[in-house]
């Protein structure tokens, strides 16, 4: 019984930074723009969110140091991608490159220092349940506020007029600015969403998954991040199951790994980027005959005027 | 008062010309600011990073070493880029070439196996890149399915089956337990040029390899669909052209020479194979491929300059304790000035009067 809930805890702790990011690229693209530099964004906010706590000892400020992080990380997009219609693959790639290095710079100061996680909720007589005390009752602010997060997400795209509008800009942004949307802002604002929630995914690996910074810790997840949005077909439900079940792998093969399976390491450590792969072909294949990308997504846009 | 983009009627050809200068000039500007930062004197700084490599026979060779595997991969990236196929795990592919030829040389190790075996090796290691390429191409034209994110993907798995054999059933038993193979014989070892130097016979294929790069897109049919169906797909459509074709051709070729890079790297320079044999040559090649406008030549000389920061950067490192890190973060604005610039080939800047334009821009 303690096993099943060690594994449960540690699933939710491997998905909540693949939640976050992926819920704020999933608002980004549904505003028709491809940031491929979740990666990039993310390494800094990790970085910046380390930095935060271990000078100032909150981890609350740390989170905060993240998302602003992200949020000038998406800016630099923001202004290539959209101020200068770039290319937003190759920004993208850029962002991501420029990002490790940046991160690497702010880390260098910090490598090997520790700092206490972030604290867990306990409730008397709740989080003492067995089996889902400690799921329920017992887990750390991210990842309460990650479900909070995909939540408000899905209200906001869906339930109010500022998502439909953002919609719209995703599926044709020569419409929504003939009906005088300023597409432009409103995919700014969007790109900014998602680089703060790229910041805060980033941010929550040192501040609560492990309380140090490496160099390189965020380990591809912003790119799985990426995939998730394609794997939910851009639906907010979907992504929850996505990040569930992609942490569900990640944890998976740590077990095994631990059980002694007579696999090698490696092998199982490839298991979550071969998933993503085969998800990805899957989902891909049993949508043929219709796709459900915003219809904008990746392409540039300069108001004619 | 607003600054909005506007479509150029032509592209401009001396912005397009003169762009990756514009772009080199600006990232100089910013590192100097980034080297202030950083408490280092960026007068020095710079002559670290841009001459002193320039200056003796050693560091010359050395940059011309570092450049083969950058232009080499950035070659085949470009033709991929300018069919709008987004290869971006060159990275992956150059890690299974290196995997690949370094079979041919830890099996024949020790062996009286003759003159064939580099050859074998240099062309297994093309063969293993291409159909490594091949399987994100694949399930792009099959499936549908991103082929940025199964490139990607697949760049991660190939790091991991390296590490799994030179930790494993590869590892030199007399390696002190370190992750590495034993060191190549000599017949499994990619030649010098000069005696004693470092240059070695991969600077001449990467030579060979631009070469055809130019020949193919500038005087053959094929190179002309590759440039159409990136710059217009709706005309290449009209025309007949089978874009996913050119996909996973594009693929083949551009893994095949990744590939072919890796084991050039591992029988070169390195001499065995062990994890680290690249330092991220495969993501450095994608701002190769731009800075160099997608053009063969340019390419070249993208590599030689990209060539020159790593070297750069170490000797900055060992006589000014400037982290190594400085040096992504250099190539990572290199690469949004060059975008940045390009942009200007297409668009001009226009300063517009909001009160002018009420008229017709609010309807």
């Amino acid at each position: 019984m303690e096993l099943v809930e060690a594994i449960i805890l540690s699933v939710l702790a491997a998905s909540t930074p693949l939640l976050i990011a992926a819920t704020g690229e999933l608002v980004t693209e549904r505003s028709g723009v491809l940031n491929l530099g979740v990666e990039g964004m993310m390494i800094v906010g990790a970085a910046c969110g380390f930095g935060g706590a271990w000078l100032t000892g909150s981890i609350f400020i740390g989170a905060l140091f993240g998302i602003v992080a992200g949020i000038l990380m998406s800016l630099i997009f923001a202004l290539m991608a959209l101020g200068l219609a770039v290319n937003q693959v190759a920004t993208g790639l850029a962002l991501t490159i420029f990002g490790v290095g940046l991160s690497g710079l702010i880390g260098a100061g910090f490598v090997g220092e520790r700092i206490s996680p972030a604290a867990h909720l306990t409730i008397p007589g709740l989080t003492e349940i067995p089996l889902i005390g400690h799921v329920l009752f017992g887990e750390d602010g991210f990842v309460y506020f990650s479900i909070a997060l995909i939540i408000g997400a899905w209200w906001f795209l869906y339930r109010t007029r500022a998502g439909l509008i953002l919609r719209a800009c995703g599926d044709n942004h020569v419409s929504a600015h003939a009906l005088g949307y300023p597409v432009l802002r409103i995919r700014t604002f969007a790109v900014m969403f998602g680089g703060a929630c790229a910041g805060l995914a980033g941010a929550y690996l040192p501040l609560a998954y492990t309380p140090f910074f490496i160099p390189g810790m965020t380990a591809g997840r912003g790119w799985i991040a990426l995939a998730l949005v394609v794997f939910a077909s851009w639906r907010p439900g979907r992504l929850v199951v996505g990040a569930y079940l992609f942490g569900a792998v990640t944890i998976l093969q740590l077990h095994a790994q631990g059980f002694g399976v007579g696999i090698p390491s490696q092998f199982m450590s490839a298991l979550p980027y071969l998933a993503t792969v085969i998800v990805l072909v899957l989902l891909s294949r049993a949508r043929t005959g219709g796709s459900t990308a915003p219809a904008a997504l990746g392409t540039v846009f300069v108001p004619d005027r | 008062m607003q600054l909005v983009l506007e479509k150029r009627t032509e592209r401009s050809n001396t912005i397009a010309l003169v762009s990756p200068l514009i772009a080199i000039g600006l990232t100089i500007v910013t590192m100097t600011i980034l080297f202030a930062i950083l408490g280092k004197n960026p007068l020095l700084a710079l002559q670290a990073y841009f001459v002193a490599p320039l200056t003796d026979g050693y560091s010359l060779q050395e940059i011309a070493v570092k450049a083969t595997p950058l232009v080499m991969i950035a070659i085949g990236l470009s033709l991929c880029y300018l069919a709008n196929a987004w290869n971006i795990g060159a990275e992956g592919q150059f890690l299974i070439g290196a995997v690949a030829g370094s079979w041919i040389a830890v099996k024949t190790q020790g062996t009286d196996a003759g003159a064939w075996v580099l050859p074998v090796m240099l062309v297994l290691a093309a063969a293993a890149g291409a159909l490594y390429a091949l399987i994100p191409a694949i399930c792009k034209v099959k499936f549908g399915a991103s082929e940025i994110l199964t490139s990607l993907m697949l760049v991660y798995v190939a790091d991991l089956l390296l590490d799994y054999l030179v930790r494993g059933p590869w590892r030199d038993p007399n390696g002190f337990n370190f992750p590495t193979t034993a060191d190549f014989d000599p017949v499994a070892t990619v030649p010098v040029l000069i005696e004693g130097g470092r240059l070695h016979l991969g600077s001449i294929i990467a030579l060979l390899v631009v070469a055809a790069a130019a020949i193919l897109l500038g005087r053959t049919i094929k190179g002309f669909e590759i440039r159409v169906v990136g710059a217009a797909p709706r005309a290449a459509r009209f025309g007949g052209f089978n874009a996913n074709q050119l996909i996973i051709l594009t693929f083949a070729v551009s893994g095949a020479l990744a590939g072919l890079a890796g084991i050039i790297e591992v029988a070169g320079p390195v001499g065995h194979l062990q994890p680290g044999i690249s330092p991220g040559y495969g993501f450095t090649a994608i701002i190769v491929a731009f800075l160099g406008r997608l053009n063969p030549v340019g390419i070249l000389i993208a590599g030689l300059f990209l060539a020159l920061t790593f070297i750069g950067g170490e000797q900055a490192q060992i006589a000014m304790k400037i982290p190594l890190d400085v040096t992504k973060v250099f190539q990572g604005i290199l690469l949004f000035y060059v975008l940045a610039c390009d942009s200007l080939i297409l668009y001009r800047f226009k300063l517009v009067f909001p009160n002018r334009q009420v008229a017709r821009g609010a309807g």
